[in-house]
């Protein structure tokens, strides 16, 4: 605690909310009837089933294997029939069901064959390539696959590693616990990290407000063959954050648009490493974490989960109680409502918090922006809230986008200040997906438009083609024929005249018939006429689009 | 519903509030020092901003209760009744006042959407309409033989009997009018400071009504409701610019501390530039915003038509303020260390 703390723009303290259920001891949740394993727990790719319906599964078995580099395997979290493979709701933002793997357990737990990984013998590319099939991801909420995190890259070492024990949102206490009572495996676990990265600097941030979970820590670290610095930092929201805790304990910022690894410094939950550990030390997947289950329910704690265990039977287990009015997976400040509570425990589900009246009182109706940039003293993006959320209600996703809306990172503080409690964060999650929507639709036209080119242009080339060959075979004609002495020179231009007299009758004829022919086209409503017109227009520029290419290639 | 689920305790009725409480220091020594005239222009002006208020609401389609309860209204009321003259006639303070609400506030939209301070619009419309009553100054009590009543004020103000020459008595110029008066008569500085008007630093009355407001703004400083850039830079912007003036030349342009111990001075600095809603959003932008509007003011007192210029530079400044906004806009966290304006 020698080195100098550095200090990140905005934040906010809400009540911590920490005691209610940090002090009961870490309580194995018991084996449910039915799991359901969702196959996209992590970001990335969803896992690829490896089993159907009717299957036995064993405790750890792989049943859906990682799916390209961003991706990462899932397992049976105990022994029992695969008694589905289907659509099942799950716990996302969008409350739509996804594809999920649902075991009907046996009781017995029987494990699959595992054994410890010798990590320093392994090549790191296939050390990796079994982390990614023992899947692991992190477990801090973002659920990015740790291999690809755990890769250097060609910079062959990254020379900082942070393990981030910050814990900032309020009523979550999983990691707090589990470095107090998990210490030495997840130092264990850094120190695979710091293997497969090379690392050089090793520093453990945890927020004030956890010194049993210090102590722990300290010494653990003290045990350890290498060095790795736990730093105490002061208890604000969103100091957990990877680019607050990257600030706080460096000084240094991630460039915007850019990773924490371009700057040689990479991140990893608490939770992660232990898993991690685990993983190599034991050969065993993740399918269990901690969980917290708290707020209002009767004995809030830590239980041991298995991943794919139903919510409601934790909080029947915390001991539920009246006067529910809802469930959020996460902490009260970035978690998300559940739709139901038969949606299962999954990789990324750090807290489980029961919703009161009393404790979480509906949100006052809002009222206009006064401008005061309360917002943007609690922004720690150090960005300008009032504005983006300006821009985002008036539909100006450009101006939004200049105002560096995608550096927001969804933390809520300005939400939370805000004194006419206007949903902020709302407004620019909406703005990021109205951009991103429109990004895939004109990427959509584009490839159209290209195709659509392409077709124009090849078929151009083809008529030119098909014009200069039977050139080529009329000029082979006429110097046959002028080779040919016998022939008359009269007769072959007086046939041609005869030829041009029908073709202008023709054409005569054909131009009053459509004159007098009712068309369709004619007494339109106008708005039918304006989009032909604007069909029109989009050809015209097309056929000019499409003769370019043409033009170049003429040139030499 | 989305995240977050928690808010913090504050609220814009709050927020106007603590505006509100933090102007009671200054009204008290206002009473104190000038008669309780201004509790009726107060009251006066309250009660016609509410209603004002209930009705532009009620032609907009909006719900009346909640934008009734959020104070803004009677927070514009009383920083425009704290600008009249005190006993200025009634139908002044209503006009001003429903001016104001009306057409500053309600016409650009209401709550949150006008680009001027109401309560400013209203002091610019009055003055540059009614001169003369704009000058109705009660005299400081220190300085009259027989102070109003509250009857007798309200009477006066109501338009009641009043024997002229017992108005005369309890009304005279402010300070600021008496030095610019004085100056065009081509007296000095010094000459017009030797009146009795004249006090420490300000006027008589006049610099302790100054001092309570600059009280309460501290107050409202302390408790974060307003931040340091705006009061710091304009009155610096008002000290720099009277101090340079009058270190060229002291006979004809007032002392800075002068300048700076006038009650419109410390309203504007701490209540009225500091006016989220029409004000700059930057940090650097409120720094700029402040301090060009105590230049301004500075340079309207002294070369201007009108004794008092805080209202024109606060509203010339209102003007300024997208602009501003856009070219201070601050680096953001991992942004470059020196950010391009974004364009328009």
């Amino acid at each position: 605690m020698s080195r100098e703390l550095f200090k990140f723009k905005g934040g906010v303290h809400p009540p911590e909310h920490k005691a209610e259920s940090n002090a009961r001891p870490v309580r194995a949740a018991p084996l449910p009837k039915k799991l359901v394993i969702p196959l996209r727990q992590h970001i990335g790719s969803p896992a690829k089933p490896l089993v159907s319906v009717g299957d036995r599964v064993l405790k750890g078995q792989m049943i859906g294997e990682a799916d390209g580099t961003i991706s990462a395997a899932v397992h049976a979290s105990s022994s029992g029939i695969v008694s589905a493979v289907d659509q099942q709701p799950v716990p996302h933002i969008s409350g739509l069901p996804d594809l999920c793997i649902s075991i009907e357990t046996d009781g017995r737990d029987e494990w699959v064959e595992h054994r410890p990984l010798d990590y320093r013998a392994l090549a790191p590319a296939d050390l990796r390539i079994r982390l990614r099939d023992l899947g692991l991801a992190g477990l801090g909420g973002a659920v990015f696959p740790s291999a690809v995190k755990l890769d250097p890259g060609a910079a062959q070492h990254c020379p900082t590693l942070i393990i981030n024990g910050g814990e900032c949102e309020p009523w979550i206490t999983c990691d707090d616990v589990l470095m107090r009572t998990r210490a030495d495996e997840i130092l264990q676990g850094v120190a695979i990290m710091r293997h497969l990265l090379g690392s050089t600097e090793i520093l453990v941030g945890i927020e004030d407000n956890k010194p049993e979970a210090i102590a722990a820590m300290q010494a653990a670290a003290a045990r350890m063959d290498f060095a790795a610095e736990i730093m105490v930092v002061p208890a604000r929201y969103p100091g957990g954050g990877a680019k607050q805790m990257i600030q706080v304990l460096t000084g240094r910022e991630v460039p915007s648009g850019k990773l924490s690894t371009d700057i040689g410094i990479q991140v990893f939950n608490v939770g992660t490493a232990y898993a991690l550990a685990r993983a190599v030390h034991h050969g065993e997947p993740l399918i269990s974490r901690l969980v917290t289950v708290t707020g209002h329910v009767l004995r809030p704690q830590n239980f041991e989960v298995l991943i794919g265990t139903p919510m409601h039977a934790l909080i029947t287990l915390a001991g539920d109680r009246d006067g529910t009015t809802g469930v959020l997976m996460g902490g009260p400040m970035m978690g998300m409502p559940m739709p139901n509570l038969d949606v299962p425990v999954v990789k990324a589900t750090n807290c489980i918090l029961v919703q009161s009246a009393e404790l979480f009182p509906p949100l006052p109706k809002a009222l206009p922006c006064i401008r005061c940039t309360r917002c943007a003293d609690a922004c720690p993006a150090e960005l300008q809230p009032q504005e983006l959320f300006r821009f985002a209600k008036a539909g100006d996703f450009g101006r939004a986008q200049e105002y560096h809306l995608f550096d927001c990172i969804e933390c809520g503080c300005c939400s939370y200040v805000c004194p006419s409690h206007i949903p902020l964060v709302d407004f620019y999650r909406y703005a990021k997906s109205e951009i991103w929507t429109r990004e895939k639709d004109k990427r959509a036209a584009d490839l159209a438009r290209e195709r659509h080119e392409f077709r124009q242009f090849r078929q151009e080339r083809e008529k030119k083609e098909k014009a200069e060959k039977l050139a080529a075979k009329a000029q082979a004609k006429r110097a046959e024929l002028a080779a040919a002495p016998d022939a008359g020179g009269a007769a072959p231009s007086e046939a041609d005249a005869k030829k041009a007299l029908i073709a202008a009758a023709l054409a005569r004829a054909q131009a009053k018939k459509a004159e007098t022919a009712p068309k369709n086209t004619d007494h339109l409503p106008p708005g039918t006429q304006r989009e032909i017109e604007e069909i029109e227009a989009r050809r015209a520029k097309i056929r000019e689009l499409a003769r370019q290419p043409l033009e170049s290639d003429e040139k030499p | 519903m989305p995240s977050p689920f928690i808010l913090d305790r504050s609220s814009v009725t709050q927020v106007m509030a603590w505006v509100l409480a933090a102007l009671l220091p200054g009204i008290a020594v206002y009473v104190w020092a000038f008669g309780p005239g201004i509790l009726v222009t107060l009251a006066l002006a309250t009660v016609t901003a509410l209603a004002a208020e209930a009705a532009m609401l009620k032609a907009r389609g909006y719900p009346a209760k909640p934008f009734l309860a959020d104070l803004s209204a009677i927070v514009t009321a009383w920083l425009l009744a704290l600008s009249l003259p005190s006993l200025a006639p009634w139908w002044l303070i209503v006009t001003g006042t429903l001016f104001a609400i009306v057409v500053a506030k309600h016409l650009y939209g209401g709550l949150g959407q006008n680009i001027f301070n109401p309560a400013m619009v209203g002091y610019a419309v009055l003055i540059v309409s009614f001169p003369a009553q704009m000058t109705q100054w009660a005299a400081p009590l220190e300085l009259t033989s027989a102070p109003l009543t509250l009857a007798q004020s309200a009477a006066v103000i109501f338009g009641g009997d009043v024997p002229k020459a017992t108005l005369d008595a309890v009304t005279m110029a402010t300070p600021l009018d008496a030095l610019r008066t004085g100056l065009l008569q081509q007296h000095t500085v010094d000459e017009i400071m030797a009146q009795p008007i004249f006090g420490h630093y300000g006027g008589v009355g006049f610099e302790w009504l100054a001092a309570a407001f600059l009280l309460g703004g501290l107050v409202l400083w302390a408790l974060r409701i307003v931040g340091w850039q705006v009061p710091l830079a304009f009155l610096a912007g008002i000290w720099l610019t009277a101090g340079f003036l009058h270190f060229f030349d002291a006979g004809r342009f007032g002392a800075p501390w002068f300048h700076l111990f006038a009650p419109s001075v410390m309203l504007g600095a701490f209540f009225i530039a500091t006016d989220p809603v029409s004000g700059a959003t930057t940090p650097r932008g409120k720094l700029i915003f402040g301090f060009g509007a105590g230049f301004l003011t500075v340079v309207i007192r002294t070369w201007g038509g009108y004794p008092d210029g805080v209202a024109f530079a606060i509203l010339l400044m209102n003007l300024c303020v997208p602009l501003i906004d856009q070219y201070t806009q601050p680096r953001i966290y991992g942004g470059a260390k020196k950010t391009k304006a974004p364009s328009a």
